[in-house]
């Protein structure tokens, strides 16, 4: 009896997990829908991060093996960090984020759809840029899988930054777009982008550890035939780490948020 | 669990809430409020603004955690199962929240895949209702382009695509234009009707209580005034019934007709209206001083008392207005 019971226990969790995984497809494609497949949106993902590094790297007549990884990264970082802090305020503001949390879908899902549409863009549109690279300088990949797995835990961890940057309770996008700055930009100046890390002073050596952007860019580095300031292998549990890290305290500053409502 | 149960509930619960109480800070907007609400109910809730009716509404769909209490609905604690109650629940909420940038078959089609319909059936659904409220023509209209009425309109399609148990109505005819109201209310009480659907329905307006809803909670202070039938709320207060007198001519006030002095008495457009808890004798005495003075009635009526009477009895009527 215990055991018929502990198997329909176990048989309703995956119904659940099932019911909750596509509602969180459901919101990753109406969010790509309403919010991310936009010119503005789009644009400015691209050209942001491009003329932001180029305004930096002109003056200091960076090689392409550090100016395209570095370029790659940058716009991964924006463009899958970039609207993720916008949605739940937008939502908030029209009111459809009331819809969304009295329909079935859970706390969890909400925020994995949101998530997975900001890293599905940031993956996608930031291919662009790499593309280009590519195509017009001497940058060829010489190690695909690193910078695969850059490219894909990258994306999920500045997306999972994302929303967990649209956790404080406001429904004023320039807020959080304030936050999301504050948050962002220094963690760009720490991360090797701009300058390699043995170039760093040493309390940007020191820093450097704490910024996800460190891990994603070295790994885009290595995929570019660069050698890894890290070691590929931390680089890739440290992106996990950070994705898990900030999708959990992603869930509970929003619970949080959404318990103190008033 | 304590007795939630109000008079005049006869079958199985849908919806319970247990001491259901909310905190804001110092603030106690709602306070031990218990209720149940029987299946196939239509169910109002009633109250001054700032009373605690949205409050109450948005914790039974799950929006808002109780600070204390709980809330059952379709059989599933909010708190423990808030998925599996939320999946038999359809909510329109008093402030449109439609996707602007969506169409309005998007819109719909939105919520049947949050609820997991499939892609035929969920069609089939969207097509039903979007026919049922007149909306086929805006199919492919954006919620931007909607007026309020056809966003109110699409707000009850999107509710009610999933075919949901219990439907969560927020003043769902403020201020709409006649057709759509009437449209509205004669759809909620035909999906009431026909399909069973329970229905709980805040609203301030007091005729569209008196005319769909079985039962009527009245909600003062963050806490429960009164429960009952509409029919019995108004038997509360007998004072309020009255007799509504119109004269043939101008030849008689109602001092002249009426059996004694210092009675209640309003002055209409055209006539009076005499209060009194036994209106049948004071008709009959009425008809009959008029006919000794060799006056003419025009028309003579007994009246009940309003909800809004019983709501103002009930409420004070001093913070605010129905």
């Amino acid at each position: 009896m215990a055991k018929h019971d502990a198997a329909r226990d176990a048989d309703d969790a995956m119904a659940e997990f099932l019911r909750q995984a596509r509602c969180a497809w459901v919101i990753a494609k109406k969010n790509a829908r309403v919010y991310y497949l936009k010119g503005p949106v789009v644009s400015f993902g691209i050209v942001f991060p491009l003329f932001f590094y180029l305004s930096f790297a002109a003056g200091h007549n960076a090689p392409v093996e550090v100016m395209v990884p570095g370029i790659a990264a940058m716009a991964l970082f924006f463009t899958a960090s970039a609207v993720g802090p916008l949605v739940t305020p937008w939502e908030r503001q029209a009111r459809t984020f009331e819809r969304l949390v009295t329909s079935p879908a859970s706390l969890s899902a909400i925020l994995a759809g949101d998530v997975g549409a900001g890293a599905a863009f940031g993956a996608a549109l930031a291919l662009l840029p790499l593309i280009a690279a590519l195509v017009l300088t001497t940058a060829h990949i010489g190690a695909p899988l690193p910078l695969l797995a850059g490219w894909l835990l990258g994306a999920t961890a500045f997306s999972s930054l994302g929303v967990l940057l649209a956790a404080p309770a406001t429904d004023t996008p320039s807020q959080v777009m304030m936050l999301s700055n504050l948050v962002r930009l220094p963690l760009i100046f720490v991360s090797g982008v701009f300058v390699p890390h043995a170039q760093m002073p040493k309390w940007g050596q020191w820093l450097s550890p704490l910024s996800p952007l460190s891990y994603c860019a070295d790994l885009i580095r290595v995929g570019f035939g660069g050698t890894a300031y890290f070691s590929v292998t931390l680089d890739v549990l440290v992106l996990a780490g950070f994705s898990a890290a900030f999708m959990v305290a992603a869930h509970y500053f929003h619970r949080r948020t959404r318990d103190h409502a008033t | 669990m304590s007795d939630v149960r109000g008079p005049g509930s006869k079958t199985a619960d849908a919806l319970v809430a247990d001491s259901l109480t909310r905190r804001f800070g110092e603030r106690v907007a709602v306070d031990r409020v218990s209720f149940s609400v029987d299946r196939g109910e239509v169910f109002g809730f009633l109250g001054p603004n700032g009373a605690g009716k949205s409050t109450t509404a948005r914790m039974l769909t799950g929006f808002l955690a109780p600070t204390e209490g709980r809330a059952i609905v379709a059989g599933f604690d909010v708190a423990t199962s808030p998925s599996a109650a939320r999946r038999h629940i359809g909510v329109v909420p008093e402030e449109a929240n439609v996707y602007a940038d969506l169409t309005v078959r998007q819109n719909v089609l939105l919520m049947a895949e949050l609820h997991g319909l499939a892609k035929a059936e969920r069609e089939q659904r969207c097509t039903e209702l979007l026919q049922t409220f007149d909306l086929t023509a805006r199919a492919t209209q954006k919620g931007r382009e909607l007026s309020k009425g056809l966003r109110q309109r699409l707000m009850l399609c999107m509710a009610l695509v999933s075919s949901p148990q219990i439907l969560f109505l927020d003043e769902p005819t403020s201020g709409l234009d006649v057709a759509s109201t009437r449209m509205i209310r004669e759809v909620i009480a035909s999906m009431n009707r026909q399909q069973g659907m329970t229905v709980f329905l805040t609203t301030h307006n007091m005729d569209e209580a008196d005319q769909l809803c079985h039962r009527v909670a009245i909600i003062d202070r963050g806490r429960i005034a009164a429960i009952d039938t509409p029919v019995a709320l108004r038997g509360r207060v007998d004072s309020r019934r009255s007799v509504v007198v119109k004269f043939s001519g101008s030849g008689a006030a109602p001092a002249d007709v009426l059996p004694r002095p210092g009675m209640e008495v309003e002055t209409l457009v055209d006539g009076w209206r005499v209060f009194s808890p036994e209106p049948g004798p004071l008709a009959q005495h009425i008809a009959a001083r008029t006919a000794d003075m060799g006056l003419r009635i025009e028309s003579l009526n007994t009246l009940s008392p309003t909800l809004e009477e019983v709501f103002v009895s009930i409420t004070g009527g001093a913070h605010g207005q129905a």
